[in-house]
């Protein structure tokens, strides 16, 4: 197997983290299990953390995605913070996703600013999984082996 | 040439203790990439300064909890010590993937440059390690981290993989694991350097200390080579000091009496067998066609024998062409 093929078949690593102050980990959990089950390397962060603390640990993960759940309202503040940290520390092809409470105009103006889709209420674990699954295909691909 | 194309850079920038760089170099040998095999050679010299120490112990001890705790003690008593730590977690073996939760645990070290920590699965592994631990430990080393930490999987009685990676080998036990010491005389009780009985605060410690010395008792070893056995509540941040105290002296001696130079010898030569039988196999199933006739003589009619397919396999083996010469 050549470098190439295995780039392309190694797990997905994803870090889900909770960062801010609310305390409501399930769907977090629930998200983490999800993915392992879809056959990714899932690293649990868990609650409280700080976009330095996440992108800090992106770093050292060498992870392909990281996942937020932000029940908060404090997301226009967070993502474009951990993606702002992200870039800045070289990770600018770490795919930024995650869910919550986020309403369909704030979702717009955070993919302007790089941050991939998210998913509210009323998503399955399923479109979560195969977004993510084929995102980070897309963005093996074009990485070079790198 | 194409393959090694980016090598050079990255482990330059990996030997100036580039977080990133590290991080990429092991994605790389985790993966099994033929240029991070090409590249040891290069820097194989530069490997062995630092202190390798193996934490294992049945899943609920608290190893991650212990980890974190002699690292703020290493932290604290020496600031200019840095730390490297591989926390391993189980792959499933019907979806692949791993819910890696040791860095829990560890939130306090987070932001502390001094300490580099990775989460790592097992990938089919099934000796307490991932197979590609100690190129990844050779990364950390590399990267002039002074003492690295592996905690294994929570383990039972024969995942002992961690004391072949190793240069000392700790087994955490914890009061409340059941008849712990009975269940594990055979294998994991017979590599460890140091005993760590931890939340000693809890009940049952006192039966669990006398167990653990009865058990030791009955291995017939000279009084002045048995394993000592520490107390600590890691939770709690007490005994952690004592700890790193007497692995620090523990691998000091190891050091001057010659028994580090040899473990590292018999590491070494575990790693080459696993390693060259690793490529054997690898060779052996990527041959064209060889699983395909195994699946076809199984398809047929009539008794098989497991032997019978098992020699026929291995002579189709050596009678086809080798494939190209891969580095």
């Amino acid at each position: 197997m050549n470098a190439d093929n295995q780039l392309l078949s190694s797990p997905i690593r994803v870090l889900v983290a909770k960062p801010g102050l609310d305390g409501h980990d399930r769907g977090a959990k629930v998200v983490a299990a999800a993915l392992r089950d879809a056959g990714m390397e899932v690293i649990y962060a868990g609650l409280h953390k700080t976009p330095e603390v996440i992108v800090e640990t992106a770093l050292q993960e060498d992870v392909d995605v990281v996942g937020l759940s932000i029940l908060s309202g404090a997301h226009m503040t967070l993502f474009p913070r951990v993606r702002q940290l992200l870039d800045e520390a070289g990770a600018a092809k770490v795919l930024l996703t995650g869910g919550g409470i986020i309403p369909d105009h704030d979702v717009e103006q955070l993919q302007d600013l790089g941050v991939g889709q998210l998913f509210g209420p009323g998503s399955t674990l399923d479109e979560l999984a195969t977004y993510i699954s084929e995102e980070v295909a897309r963005r093996r691909a074009t990485s070079n082996g790198a | 040439m194409l393959v090694t194309s980016g090598i050079d850079e990255l482990l330059r920038r990996v030997r100036e203790g580039e977080v990133l760089a590290c991080a990429r170099l092991m994605t790389w040998a985790e993966r099994g990439d033929p240029r991070f095999a090409q590249a040891h050679g290069d820097i194989a010299g530069a490997l062995g300064g630092a202190r390798r120490l193996g934490i294992t112990g049945p899943p609920g001890a608290g190893k991650s909890t212990l980890v974190e705790g002699l690292a703020k003690s290493w932290r604290r008593r020496e600031p200019q010590r840095t730390l490297g730590i591989l926390a391993v977690d189980p792959s499933s073996p019907f979806t692949g993937g791993a819910l890696l939760g040791d860095r829990v645990r560890m939130a306090d070290l987070a932001l502390d440059p001094g300490v580099f920590i990775r989460s790592m699965a097992t990938r089919g592994a099934f000796g307490g390690l991932a197979q590609r631990t100690d190129d990844l430990l050779d990364v950390l080393d590399l990267s002039g981290r002074d003492t690295l930490m592996v905690e294994t999987v929570g383990v039972g009685q024969s995942e002992v993989d961690v004391a072949r990676s190793a240069d000392l080998t700790v087994v955490v036990l914890h009061p409340g694991g059941g008849d712990t010491i009975q269940a594990m005389k055979a294998g994991l009780m017979e590599i460890a350097d140091l005993y760590v009985l931890n939340k000693a605060d809890m009940p049952g410690a006192d039966r669990l200390a006398l167990q653990l010395e009865d058990a030791l008792s009955m291995r017939d070893l000279p009084a002045d080579q048995r394993p000592p056995i520490l107390h600590t509540s890691a939770s709690e941040g007490r005994g952690l000091d004592e700890l790193a105290v007497a692995l620090d002296g523990l691998w000091e001696a190891a050091q001057s009496s010659g028994s580090l130079a040899e473990r590292r010898r018999s590491n070494m030569r575990r790693r080459v067998v696993r390693l060259v039988e690793g490529r054997l196999a690898a060779d052996l199933w990527q041959r064209s066609g060889l699983s395909d006739s195994l699946d076809e003589q199984l398809a047929q009619a009539g008794t098989l024998s497991a032997h019978a397919l098992a020699a026929d396999l291995l002579a189709t083996w050596q009678d086809s062409p080798r494939s190209d010469p891969r580095p």
